[in-house]
């Protein structure tokens, strides 16, 4: 997790990720931020995120992100 | 028949009758049957193409479900006798054969469109094909729905009649929004009992639509149509001023269509997805594209960027351009290679000539290079907080945003590139700004009553976005009281009776984005 908070950070600086559940709803994010995002942690955990679970949900905050990678990870 | 036509108000009032009249459980197969034969008016012939697609998608999508389900029971099944490998091994082949349905369904119903659209350019002529109705429309709305279907989003629809009425619904046909099945079918097939507040809505939203349809959009076509068929006599602040009037006329022509499309499935108790989000206040040309034409902008991020920028090829290159060249190109490169796909994509679905393709090409260029100056913008505001915060900066902003779409948007109506190009130039070179003000503004086919009719109904028009900044104004107009209410529906009914561009001179037959 501490590794996702990091690359969180280094996207955007200024957003508290232990706190915020809008990334998506607020439009923190971006789809440029999004592909940005999913390079970082498929490089990072060495999974693939299919394009299928990229859905708000997923991305809202850095709890959602975390779920998705652990379970990405289970499934390889 | 089209929807600022009488006989579409007198369909549109036959059909909530009966609507309202027959046992609800009809009332869906009612639209499908009302959605044919508001279709078969722009040309029977042309059923054949929404027909092919309604079948050839319907098919398809519960070939998919089909493979689905046979997946989860064999898989429940066998499952303890089964590998990590072999669960793998075989969610990969129906994978596999899921994908060669989905890609033939894309081939045959995207094939037809390109083929229909670029038909001109083949080297047999256009053999008199004439684009049908909204094949743009129903066809990116029938592919998202089967992508949906393809990703395990959500069941398939097994009722072939269901499925024809979404991609077919007479509204959003002509020029959109792009719906998303799940978000419609409850709505679309639910019984709906006659509700005053729908109706209330809906001939609100109706008559707003046709206020800006009306009014505005096909006044100002007089005037743009003169600057831009006649490119050697109008230069210099005459494009300028097209520019400006193009913009107006788009806005009000495109959310006046939009606002006529959920007005009317509003009269049926169906809610459409809003399209814009008062676009003209975006600070920035990302924001706009984010609060013009959504639907259309979420679908291609959805089904087209996504898809092309985290694909498994594009992250393995992705990598290697990171080892070799580090971060920077590395990680830009998927994005830039997805956003330039679909502007050229969003270009040619457009329109099939020239002017759209660079049309698309120069938007993307302008958001990649707004991207790139991003760390620029952040540093000048972290040392100057202050500037950002003001009024006159936001007015800064939006001034430029709007400026900047007006520009790329001037490449819809000149005949070429290089025309368009031309006429840019002589913004710098023919200084003639004053001629407009002593006749040249009357030359354009507008009396000085048509500027006053525009500049009032424009007015108007910005008083009520702004007031929407806080929240729905139809709902303010709802709680105000009653003599004032129905004063405001009066005066703009009145407005559209009397100022609408009617006659010799006008075209209120036909929506820009219905030829898209």
């Amino acid at each position: 997790m501490d590794a996702l908070i990091e690359i969180l950070q280094d996207l955007h600086p200024d957003v508290d990720f232990n706190t915020c559940d809008t990334l998506i709803d607020d439009k923190i994010f971006d789809s440029f931020d999004i592909v940005s995002l999913v390079t970082d942690v498929s490089e990072e955990y060495d999974i693939t995120i299919p394009v299928e679970e990229i859905v708000p949900t997923n991305f809202n905050s850095a709890k959602a992100l975390w779920a998705l990678i652990e379970r990405l990870i289970e499934d390889e | 028949m089209h929807f600022a036509s009488f006989s579409f108000i007198i369909f549109i009032a036959v059909l909530v009758v009966l609507y309202y009249l027959i046992p609800k459980k009809w009332q869906w197969i009612l639209l499908l049957a009302a959605s044919y034969f508001f279709y078969s008016f722009a040309g029977a012939g042309y059923l054949v193409f929404i027909i092919a697609t309604t079948l050839s998608t319907w098919y398809a999508s519960i070939r998919l479900d089909r493979l689905k389900h046979i997946q989860t029971e064999y898989l429940a099944y066998n499952k303890k006798d089964m590998t990590r490998e072999d669960r793998k091994s075989y969610k990969a082949e129906i994978k596999g054969r899921q994908r060669k349905w989905l890609v033939s369904c894309l081939v045959l119903n995207f094939g037809t469109l390109a083929v229909l659209k670029y038909a001109g350019y083949l080297p047999v002529g256009s053999m008199g094909i004439i684009l049908p109705l909204g094949i743009s429309f129903y066809t990116f709305q029938a592919m998202g729905y089967l992508i949906d279907i393809y990703r395990g989003s959500y069941d398939a629809e097994k009722n072939l009649a269901k499925l024809a009425l979404f991609v077919s619904f007479f509204p959003q046909l002509v020029q959109g929004p792009i719906s998303r099945f799940n978000q419609l079918k409850e709505t679309m097939f639910a019984e709906h009992d006659y509700n005053a507040d729908n109706i209330t809505y809906g001939l609100q939203r109706i008559l707003w639509g046709f206020f800006k349809k009306l009014v505005i959009a096909d006044r100002l076509v007089v005037a743009v149509k003169t600057i831009v068929t006649n490119p050697i006599d109008y230069q210099g602040a005459y494009v300028l001023l097209g520019m400006f009037f193009y913009a107006i006329q788009l806005y009000a022509d495109f959310t006046g269509g939009i606002d006529i499309a959920i007005g009317v499935s509003r009269l049926l108790g169906i809610r459409l997805a809003e399209n814009f989000e008062r676009p003209y206040f975006s600070k920035s040309i990302t924001e706009y594209w984010r609060r013009w034409h959504m639907t259309l902008g979420t679908w291609f991020k959805d089904y087209m960027f996504f898809p092309i920028s985290v694909s498994k090829t594009m992250m393995s290159f992705s990598k290697k351009l990171r080892n070799k060249f580090g971060d920077g190109i590395g990680k830009r490169f998927p994005i830039y290679a997805a956003s330039i796909i679909v502007w050229f994509t969003t270009g040619a679905w457009h329109g099939s000539s020239l002017n759209f393709i660079v049309w698309g090409l120069l938007n993307c260029l302008v958001i990649l290079v707004s991207q790139e100056c991003e760390p620029l913008y952040k540093k000048f505001h972290s040392r100057f907080p202050a500037i950002g915060r003001t009024f006159i900066y936001r007015l800064f902003q939006v001034g430029r945003t709007f400026w900047l779409m007006s520009f790329l948007r001037t490449l819809d109506v000149y005949t070429g590139v290089g025309t368009t190009f031309h006429m840019y130039g002589s913004v710098f070179t023919v200084w003639n700004l004053q001629e407009l003000f002593q006749g040249g503004l009357l030359q354009l086919g507008l009396s000085t009553a048509d500027y006053v009719v525009l500049a009032l109904a424009v007015g108007l028009v910005l008083y009520v976005s702004l007031q929407s900044r806080s929240g729905s104004y139809t709902l303010k107009i709802n709680s105000s009281p009653m003599p004032m209410r129905y004063a405001a529906y009066f005066f703009i009914f009145v407005c559209v009776l009397i100022f609408g561009a009617y006659g010799v001179g006008y075209d209120s037959s036909q929506f820009i984005y219905s030829q898209f």
